[in-house]
């Protein structure tokens, strides 16, 4: 076996069903992420993770949404969001909601996105 | 309802829906950088057990493609798009997409009106609020605005716009109308 194992093969896909990376878990513990929740990476990482978790805390070092990290990682949103959950658990990563001031965003902000669309 | 944390990154979130090839890849493409995202959902929660030694739950799974793109209006705030899934068997990833959304875009093919009924009729319900773009294909046959807001038998508030989704001029007025849209559904609210 190499030392970089190559799990994906150009012909047949990947190796690893992608549910194998959590453990055949589908859903998160505790509240679902939503795909523009913001995380960001906290604190350093200890020992024992696997690379994609390692991935994920990398990618997030500055904040970035949860749709992101699977684009970056290009990993399923499903599998990204066990992982993400895991790690959350762990105190790993801080997850900022989307939707913290309520459902809607505010006036001032719609009017700010209608001119920066204009000067697009 | 400003907000007091000004310093706070804002991600907003629109989506993108319509029925299956009327343009809603072209669409996000114009307007914004496109990504695919790799969605590998369960088809059906009856019968998923939750028990993480078995490892079995949720068999029944399938892998999704869901086009994402990102405009960055400046630094900090941010408006995501999202191009729904065009068939209605994954339906079941809309509740979750359509959550605290801005609104959303149905684009319409005038030559296939009945495909994005099911979109309309599911913005209508949650109450989301919605505009109708008729991407204008070169061998459409030009059905005025006011057939089509018949046709779909739409509230008067709802705009309708005729467009191009290839253009990003004219993907960036259909985006306006419905900022503009959601903001006036947001101050009729208050």
């Amino acid at each position: 076996m190499s030392e970089t194992p190559q799990w994906l093969d150009e012909e047949a896909g990947a190796f690893v069903r992608p549910y194998a990376l959590t453990r055949g878990r589908t859903r998160t513990t505790g509240e679902t992420l939503d795909l523009i929740a913001t995380v960001s990476a906290v604190g350093d990482p200890p020992g024992g993770l696997g690379p994609e978790q390692l991935a994920i805390l990398r990618a997030a070092r500055s904040p970035i949404t949860v749709a992101d990290v699977a684009v970056e990682l290009d990993l399923p949103v499903g599998v990204v969001r066990v992982l993400l959950g895991d790690l959350r658990d762990h105190g790993l990563i801080s997850v900022t909601s989307p939707n913290a001031e309520g459902p809607r965003p505010s006036e001032r902000i719609l009017k700010e996105v209608i001119n920066g669309l204009r000067a697009l | 309802m400003d907000s007091v944390l000004s310093e706070d990154p804002v991600a907003l979130k629109i989506l993108i829906a319509g029925g299956f090839g009327v343009g809603k890849t072209t669409l996000v493409g114009s307007i914004s950088e496109i990504k695919p995202l790799r969605t590998e959902e369960v088809l059906s929660d009856i019968g998923v057990a939750v028990d993480d030694l078995d490892g079995v739950e949720g068999k029944t799974t399938t892998t999704v493609a869901m086009d994402f793109g990102r405009i960055t209006i400046r630094e900090g705030l941010v408006v995501y798009l999202f191009g729904t899934p065009g068939q209605e068997r994954f339906w079941f990833m809309w509740d979750e997409l359509s959550y605290g959304a801005l609104g959303a875009v149905v684009i319409a093919d005038t030559r296939r009106l009945t495909d994005c009924f099911p979109s309309v009729d599911y913005f209508e319900q949650r109450g989301t609020p919605f505009v109708v773009a008729v991407n204008c294909f070169d061998d459409a046959s030009k059905h005025s605005v006011e057939d089509v807001r018949i046709a779909l038998d739409l509230d008067p508030d709802v705009p309708v716009l005729l467009c191009d989704v290839r253009r990003r001029t004219s993907a960036k007025e259909v985006m306006i109308a419905l900022v503009e849209h959601s903001l006036r559904t947001l101050t009729s609210a208050n």
